[in-house]
């Protein structure tokens, strides 16, 4: 198992520093001066080389994205050009709304999904089945924004039960906090988790085949218990990886519905930073996303290595 | 054909149609104002009611249908174009460095979910329906690569990839002629499914502001000017919504029955 963890850290870290070098050359590529954009047209020159060498835009490229990276490993990302604040410092703020978000869809998604998935494999074929069936098909087919609208139109505005936008601040307490969490993980969670549910559904039906389910029948198990005992282990497989690829979706998700709900995450900050040139936030936002969309698949593929031993001695 | 594969073609079709008519015909100019006539709900004269301008919905529908359609396409088009040859060299040239330089290059831009793709590029180029393209068409090359790639390995442990060999054929030969044409099934439907995904990936990188630019309609942006006014004229974010939402379901049933319709095997196992 550790030898397996290392081969897989050294692939996760080998991923990490190509899509390092892809995002700061992609930037690099990016025509204007973030220094001349600072300043504004009317800049003497010697002011606008001053700002590029305090800014340190005067040194190599290659200077630069050994800086950039060492900077990152030591959680220094820069200097915002527009804020003139320190760039971690802008994303920990936000991430402690984009984060909570993407968990509290994910963990939504997943309590909706299993059982969900579940109840249709058990009935298969029958209108129990057909019906949640149906309900996914939908499910997928619904754009999450639009549906975090739809969810605004009728709790916000006609029931008055949440706010229509806005977050309240961790300072106010959990429940507030939470509140305005819930519409924005609901508008996130729900198509993911008609994926989930199906997904669930089919590998529980591909196990329900096999001859191992047939001897636990055989031995006296009734077809809930041979499910529960022996299924569900089995059918963690395909079910954890898209789990794991459902992470970047919803953090990717976050940032759209972050729009809708008008919340301060990661998203708001990564558009924001588009609009105002602030190449340097947009990097380390992107830089941060494709992070945590690796590091998820890492720790789905361990995950893998843990429900089913066999996987180990693999790749 | 199963009823999966009717009801889908049968609301593709729709969606098909009322963008090839809209080159030709609308019931208004959708880029005609009418402030007089602004925020009415489906009427007699408006089918589908006005917007906060006194621009026909309906119309603009129907040229949004277009511009879906057309990222969502091409978009498709650089995926399998490109991903479908890297994924048939991949499997040619099974455990060389060729192979293993495609699957990692693919697992790296899997890491770029097509929203971050399209953040890049409009950080860079600016926001425009190209860059949408581009973004969502990046994103669809590893998934065709990895699909062709899987189901090209098993088929060349099979005979008649052997007597090819034996024939004399070169790889390339052998991917063109017989592989290919024997992973088309399951690239038609993936192709489908992508399709259908590419409409909802650009209808949100339009709501954000990174897709098609004003003057060109698209039922992203529509959503995006619709929110502010959801609590006063509801129909503005449920029109282009349901339209997005029958767009993608009808694709989704296409999708199903035509797998369930090219292999019945699976029909059978499911």
């Amino acid at each position: 198992m550790l030898r397996y963890a290392l081969k897989r850290g050294l692939s996760l870290t080998i991923s990490l520093a190509v899509a390092s070098l892809v995002i700061f050359f992609v930037i690099e590529i990016a025509p204007g001066d973030p220094a001349s954009f600072m300043l504004g047209i009317n800049a003497e020159p010697d002011t606008v080389a001053a700002l590029r060498t305090e800014l340190g835009l005067d040194q190599s490229k290659l200077q630069r994205y050994l800086g950039w990276v060492g900077g990152m490993l030591t959680g220094d990302f820069g200097m915002s050009y527009t804020y003139r604040t320190p760039v971690a410092e802008m994303i920990t703020d936000r991430m402690w709304v984009s984060l909570p978000l993407a968990i509290y869809a994910l963990t939504l998604s997943t309590l909706i999904a299993f059982p969900a998935g579940i109840y249709a494999a058990a009935r298969r074929g029958k209108p129990g089945d057909m019906a949640v069936m149906g309900a996914t098909q939908l499910g997928v087919a619904v754009p999450n924004f639009w549906f975090a609208m739809i969810l605004v139109l009728i709790f916000a505005i006609n029931l008055r039960w949440f706010g229509a936008g806005g977050f309240a601040g961790w300072d106010e307490g959990f429940g507030p906090a939470m509140k305005s969490l819930t519409l924005p993980a609901i508008a996130l969670a729900l198509p993911q988790a008609a994926i989930l549910a199906r997904v669930m559904r089919s590998a529980l039906l591909d196990i329900l085949g096999e001859d191992f389910m047939r001897t636990a029948r055989a031995k006296g198990l009734t077809r809930r218990q041979a499910l529960w005992r022996h299924g569900l282990r089995n059918a963690m497989i395909p079910v954890l990886t898209i789990i794991g690829l459902q992470f970047s979706f919803l953090l990717a998700g976050a940032i759209i519905i972050e729009q809708v709900f008008f919340l301060p995450g990661l998203g708001r900050l990564v558009f924001q930073a588009i609009s105002a040139r602030d190449l340097i936030v947009v990097e380390s936002v992107v830089m941060l996303l494709v992070f945590a969309v690796i590091s998820v698949n890492f720790l789905v593929d361990l995950a893998y290595a843990l429900v089913d031993p066999r996987l180990r001695s693999r790749t | 054909m199963n009823r999966n594969l009717i009801f889908g073609l049968g609301l593709s079709c729709v969606v098909v149609l009322a963008a090839l008519i809209s080159f030709v015909w609308t019931p208004f100019d959708h880029t005609a104002m009418n402030i007089p006539a602004k925020l009415q709900t489906p009427n007699g004269t408006h089918w589908l009611g006005t917007d906060h301008f006194g621009r026909d919905i309906f119309s603009m529908i129907m040229v949004g249908a277009r511009t879906s359609i057309a990222v969502a396409l091409v978009a498709v088009g650089i995926g399998m174009g490109l991903g479908v040859p890297l994924g048939l060299a991949a499997a040619a040239k099974k455990g060389s460095l060729l192979d293993e330089g495609i699957m990692r290059a693919n697992d790296l831009v899997f890491a770029f979910p097509s929203l971050v793709i399209a953040i890049l590029i409009t950080a860079i180029f600016g926001a425009g329906a190209i860059n949408a393209i581009i973004a969502i068409g990046i994103f669809n090359i590893p998934v065709f690569a990895r699909i062709t790639r899987g189901a090209a390995l098993s088929l060349w442990e099979r005979e008649f990839i052997l007597a090819a060999q034996v024939s004399g054929k070169g790889a390339a030969r052998i991917s063109a002629e017989h592989i290919l044409p024997n992973v088309a099934n399951l690239l038609i439907v993936q192709g489908t499914i992508q399709f259908s995904l590419g409409i909802l990936a650009e209808a949100g990188l339009s709501y954000v502001g990174l897709g098609a630019q004003p003057p060109t309609p698209s039922w992203g942006r529509m959503l995006a000017d619709a929110q502010t006014m959801v609590s006063f004229a509801p129909h503005l974010a449920l029109i282009p919504g349901s339209a997005i939402v029958v767009t993608v379901l009808g694709l989704n049933l296409m999708g199903d029955g035509l797998r369930d319709w090219l292999d019945p095997k699976l029909r059978l196992a499911r």
